[in-house]
């Protein structure tokens, strides 16, 4: 049953193609079809994988699918080859399924648009890359993954390419990663220098053999991921690319923040644990990014007037969760995170697309409003994710894992108080900022009449992700609420489990208390200045000092400012200054010195006969000179 | 003789193509793709029949070898020789030659004939470049190729093509004359040393001399093919010789031109000159960087896009001789893959932008924009080789970067961090060629045809090339493996290692077949297994 793993990224890669090279052809109908079937297949093979992959699981539980040699220079061998244990298991699930729904919910949301058969051949491609690079046995076919999802995610963030500022977004979205990237692939050239390898499982071996904890190399191999990693998944000081991809079309984002691409940092470091823990320093700063990533989106987002950046910073945030996770060494809590995230987010963002479209394209949430009893099905999935993402106690998969988080952070011995209350202040961010959109799009007076009416091809996603979005989190439940662990076991069988230190349920029960509470207050809050009374929002940012903190926060704390200032104009201004090529200049010089020699000595060749015999006369007499002299 | 008729072949088809245009237009541009396709017959042939790395092991890297005396008096000998590094540089210049041809279908319309004799002419200059393994020949040879590369500059050259051919000339002679000068000077102090005056490149290897004379020499190599790369500060005759050129010059120079200085590296300079080329070393990386990251800069800059290409090349070819200077297998194997790559993923670049000119007269940028929507084909094309000279996993341009990359981590971490950012810059320049060209609103209301099926298949079958190179490139790494495997052992074994008796090398070509070398002092070079 697993011999059939190579098909699972090969569809939708094949998809693909057959858009690529005969999409012209199709009409939207064959289109979608082979862009959205070409996943369906592929999610249903993975879910086929992964039943018998639980049901009766390979040696040791991880399964390796060679396909073929890709280069074999003397020790230099790498492969095309996939690697199957939980945590891909998890991933490759995770990814088809809701890349399918997004998929189901564009093949309508799209369309009429042009280049419709070229969004199904980008989607698919971008599907089949991240399939690749979570299956992928060894870094260098991993980097192919990656570099795949970055062009995927331009080719996306781009779709619209008649507005150039859509064209500008997506080349900073992929610039900005790339930066991530060339750390990351001088982290594989280190790896494999010094271990002799680039398949990971060896490496681990090989690292875990040869460094020692702690050791400025393991120090260095980590950090340099690290930094591949902070690119993809939008994390400090690289995440000014994420709000600015949202130029693509909405079920882009959806995929770009749930299901592929973001989520590859998260998913490369949980791959690579052994270098984390062999770096506590890295490991260290890999938590603290993530409160300092967390919080600051999570203020940034509570700023945001259009309903899709204020779900791009909560994404960043929610991977600033993820991070803290994997740095406090919870590993399994940290990939928990990202299954409901996924669910929840391409659910949030697919609710927002209808919205969107119903208010004729208007993304400002203030101009929205009133959407409550118009789209009534949309209201109720947008609140199920925005509660998901809030992580309303107990009825929501994001408590669960959110909690999962928090708990580690708190009991473990890498985590500690400051992070534990950055990750609540977080928490607190994040149950205003979601029904803060709630409110204002969805409640109070309706701004426009709604004319659009989707159909159950957008129905089917929504309601099957809400649906996701309350269940997944019952598959691992705290000790003090019916102590379920199906999912860290299963993943224990590719993670290292988390360490809590030993603190008795109550302890825990107290804990959980203040984070579900610290959510409601959240909620509470939004309800209370968003909706009951109004005017309190604008009375609080009309001080000088708030009017500032507000606008240092919209802008994204101004990164993209510093770096406007700091890289871009000084390299524009370059490249102006220098478009000609100042060592050019050289050579032209050497060219005018030559003309001006034989201009000069031309000007002696005036025909006149006195000035020639002059000139033998004096040339005579200094060669004589010579002659006597010396 | 094999090798003899891989340039005789071109040469006739030169010759009759300038004939044949008296008869009809048609005939020039089917006798140079048909002896093309000939000439890429033979060298496919040669490359089956080569059985790559396997079952050559340790037989030393020759595949076919022609010797015929010349001008015996003074050591010069019509002596060809070729291994796989010499078999992939000829594959490449036939494919792409032929390339070049077929992209010249309709742009080209006047003196059909004498073009097409350039065109043809150049190819043979190149091919013998790459075959010639006696130093007068080779200097012919690379004489040979400049003259017919100047007329097509200058004669079907754009607006400001004079100047660019007398810049192209001027730069390429002088680097031609220091190479001849070094040449002489290695001939004397061979002779001096030996007894025997001779031009032969076997007999020159190992050439005792005083490493102050080595350096000297080795710069007038390295002066000669840093040009012809070219090198950071010897480029500036590339931007306007191939801006101005026509696109199957632009092809060629690009393509092919450039290839030759870096097989000259390969070839002469690091096995003459093994001492020096270890001194060397680093301001030769550090040239390399520099042309990786300034060029990729000047790149950006450009506001015309056939310039812009242009410069990608300088970029480009700062990773072939970072690989070269590398001096270990991952480098230099990244090298030779790396100029492959280059020959197709730019040698397409400048075909498209070729058509564009065609078809809106004009390569300004700030003139196009929106382009995509009303030549889709001819932008998602223009993406794909965008992509493949950023180098994006997965096509033949990121197996050669990554593999100089992963050499040059091994010489010094600090110039593979500095290169890594020229990965950077080329996502700046690939994807914003891609914003300014075709997307965006459209500067003007360009209506234009998509690209022809003519284009379109050589487009095809490029992409298919380069996906194949990046997927599958082993018989790639194979083929030149063999000769690889001796440039970086040359400055470790060529001075220790015992000298190989006569009778054995002749027990060998009696096996094998290969034409024993006369004169060979190197061991490395030896064909056999036992001395390494």
């Amino acid at each position: 049953m697993l011999g059939i793993l190579w098909l699972i990224p090969a569809l939708p890669l094949a998809g693909f193609a057959l858009l690529i090279l005969l999409g012209s052809r199709f009409n939207q109908r064959s289109s979608s079809l082979v862009g959205v079937g070409s996943v369906a297949i592929s999610a249903s093979l993975a879910l086929a994988v992964a039943i018998s992959f639980i049901g009766s699981p390979p040696p040791n539980f991880h399964y390796r699918q060679t396909l073929w040699q890709w280069m074999q220079l003397s020790n230099f061998r790498p492969e095309f080859a996939l690697y199957l244990d939980a945590l891909s298991v998890t991933m490759i699930v995770v990814i088809t399924v809701v890349g399918f729904l997004i998929l189901l919910y564009s093949s309508e949301y799209m369309a009429g648009e042009d280049g419709y058969n070229l969004f199904f051949a980008y989607m698919d491609l971008f599907v089949g890359f991240m399939l690749t690079l979570v299956l992928a046995d060894n870094l260098l076919f991993l980097y192919l993954g990656w570099e795949g999802v970055g062009i995927c995610s331009y080719l996306l963030s781009g779709f619209w390419y008649k507005e150039a500022a859509n064209g500008r977004a997506a080349v900073k979205a992929f610039v900005v990663t790339r930066f991530g990237d060339t750390a990351m692939a001088m982290g594989l050239f280190l790896l494999f220098m010094n271990l002799g390898s680039l398949q990971i499982q060896e490496l681990m071996q090989r690292a875990v053999q040869q460094w020692p904890v702690g050791s400025v190399v393991a120090v260095a191999a980590a950090a340099l991921l690290l930094g591949g990693a902070l690119g993809k998944s939008a994390q400090l000081p690289l995440q000014v690319w994420l709000p600015d991809a949202m130029a693509g079309p909405t079920p882009v984002s959806a995929l770009i923040h749930a299901a592929t691409m973001v989520t590859a940092g998260v998913y490369l470091i949980a791959r690579t644990n052994v270098l984390f823990t062999l770096a506590p320093v890295v490991q260290s700063a890999v938590a603290v990014i993530g409160v300092l990533t967390l919080l600051a989106a999570g203020f940034s987002a509570l700023t945001q007037s259009d309903i899709k950046r204020v779900l791009a910073y909560s994404t960043i945030s929610q991977i600033g969760y993820m991070f803290l996770a994997l740095g406090v060494g919870a590993w399994s809590a940290g990939i928990f995170h990202f299954v409901t995230h996924a669910f929840f987010k391409s659910l949030l963002f697919l609710s927002a697309g209808v919205a969107i479209v119903a208010c004729h394209h208007e993304q400002n949430i203030f101009k929205m409003g009133g959407l409550r009893h118009q789209m009534p099905v949309v209201f109720w999935t947008f609140i199920i994710g925005a509660a998901s993402l809030a992580a309303a106690p107990l009825v929501t998969s994001g408590f669960y894992s959110k909690d999962a988080i928090l708990w580690s952070v708190w009991s473990s011995e890498r985590g500690g108080n400051l992070l534990w209350a950055g990750g609540l202040l977080g928490a607190l961010l994040t149950g205003i900022y979601s029904f803060r959109v709630v409110i204002l799009a969805f409640m109070g007076e309706a701004k426009a009449p709604v004319t659009y009416r989707p159909s159950n091809l957008v129905y089917i996603p929504l309601i099957i992700l809400s649906i996701f979005s309350v269940v997944a989190g019952f598959v691992e439940m705290p000790r003090t609420l019916g102590d379920l662990q199906l999912f860290s076991r299963f993943l224990e069988t590719a993670l290292p489990p988390a360490h809590p230190g030993h603190y008795g349920v109550t302890t825990e029960a107290v804990v959980q208390l203040i984070a579900a509470v610290t959510c409601l207050m959240g909620i509470y809050a939004a309800y209370l200045v968003f909706l009951r009374r109004a005017d309190l929002a604008e009375r609080l940012v009309e001080t000088p000092i708030t009017a500032a903190l507000h606008h240092w926060w919209f802008v994204g704390w101004g990164f993209d400012w510093i770096y406007d200032k700091l890289f871009v104009q000084p390299f524009l201004w370059l490249a102006k200054v220098d478009k000609d090529d100042v060592i050019d200049l050289l050579y032209q010089g050497i060219a005018l010195l030559n003309r001006t020699a034989h201009e000069s000595l031309s000007g002696t060749q005036t025909g006149r006969i006195r000035g020639y015999a002059a000139g033998i006369a004096i040339g005579s007499v200094i060669t004589l000179a010579i002659v006597v002299l010396l | 003789m094999t090798l003899v008729w891989l340039i005789i072949i071109p040469f006739l088809g030169a010759v009759f193509a300038w004939i044949s245009a008296r008869w009809s237009s048609r005939w020039p541009r089917w006798i140079a793709v048909s002896a093309l396709t000939v000439d890429l017959a033979i060298a496919l042939n040669l490359w089956v029949q080569y059985p790559g790395a396997l079952a050559y092991a340790g037989r030393g890297p020759w595949i076919a070898d022609f010797s015929y005396p010349w001008m015996p008096q003074l050591g010069i000998g019509f002596h060809l020789a070729m291994d796989g590094l010499s078999l992939l540089m000829v594959l490449l210049t036939v494919s792409l030659g032929i390339a070049s041809v077929i992209c010249s279908w309709t742009e080209i319309q006047e003196r059909l004939g004498f073009f097409h004799f350039n065109l043809m002419a150049v190819l043979t200059g190149i091919i013998g470049v790459f075959l010639a393994v006696d130093l007068i020949l080779f200097y012919f040879f690379w004489e040979l190729m400049l003259v017919p590369m100047y007329f097509l500059i200058a004669v079907w050259g754009h607006e400001n093509r004079a100047h660019a051919a007398i810049k192209f000339f001027i730069f390429t002679q002088l680097g031609g004359l220091l190479m001849l000068l070094a040449i002489l000077g290695l001939y004397f102090v061979h002779g001096a040393g030996t007894g025997a005056y001779s031009f032969d490149y076997f007999e020159l290897l190992n050439t005792p001399m005083t490493p102050v004379t080595s350096m000297w020499l080795m710069l007038g190599f390295f002066v000669a093919f840093a040009v012809k790369l070219p090198a950071v500060p010897f480029h500036p005759w590339l931007p306007d010789a191939h801006t101005e050129a026509p696109t199957a010059g632009s092809v060629i120079l690009a393509g092919l031109l450039l290839k030759t200085g870096a097989y000259g590296f390969l070839r002469f300079v690091l096995p003459f000159f093994p001492e020096s080329v270890e001194a060397f070393a680093p301001t030769a990386m550090i040239l390399a960087v520099a042309g990786i990251l300034y060029g990729a800069f000047l790149a950006f800059a450009q506001t015309d896009l056939k310039r812009l290409v242009a410069y990608t090349s300088v970029s480009h070819l700062g990773f072939v001789l970072l690989g070269v200077f590398d001096r270990n297998e991952l480098g230099l194997q990244g090298a030779v893959m790396q100029m492959i790559c280059h020959g197709f993923s730019t040698g397409a670049l400048f075909i498209l932008v070729g058509s564009l000119q065609e078809r809106i007269q004009t390569r300004d940028m700030n003139r196009m924009g929106g382009l995509w929507s009303t030549a889709p084909t001819m932008g998602g094309i223009g993406l794909f080789f965008a992509l493949a000279s950023l180098g994006l996993p997965g096509l033949g341009n990121f197996v050669g970067e990554f593999l100089v990359l992963l050499g040059t981590y091994e010489k010094s971490v600090y110039i593979t961090a500095l290169a890594v950012v020229g990965l950077v810059l080329a996502a700046v320049y690939s994807l914003s060629m891609i914003l300014w060209a075709f997307q965006g609103p459209k500067a003007e209301d360009w209506r234009i045809p998509d690209l022809s099926i003519r284009e379109t298949a050589l487009m095809g079958v490029m992409i298919a090339i380069l996906i194949w190179l990046g997927l599958f490139p082993q018989p790639v790494l194979n083929t030149a493996a063999e000769t690889l495997k001796y440039l970086p052992n040359y400055t470790v074994t060529a001075h220790t290692a015992t000298p190989v008796q006569e009778g054995e090398r002749d027990s060998v070509a009696r096996e094998t077949g290969i034409v024993p070398i006369t004169g060979l002092k190197s061991p490395a070079f030896l064909p056999l297994g036992s001395s390494k």
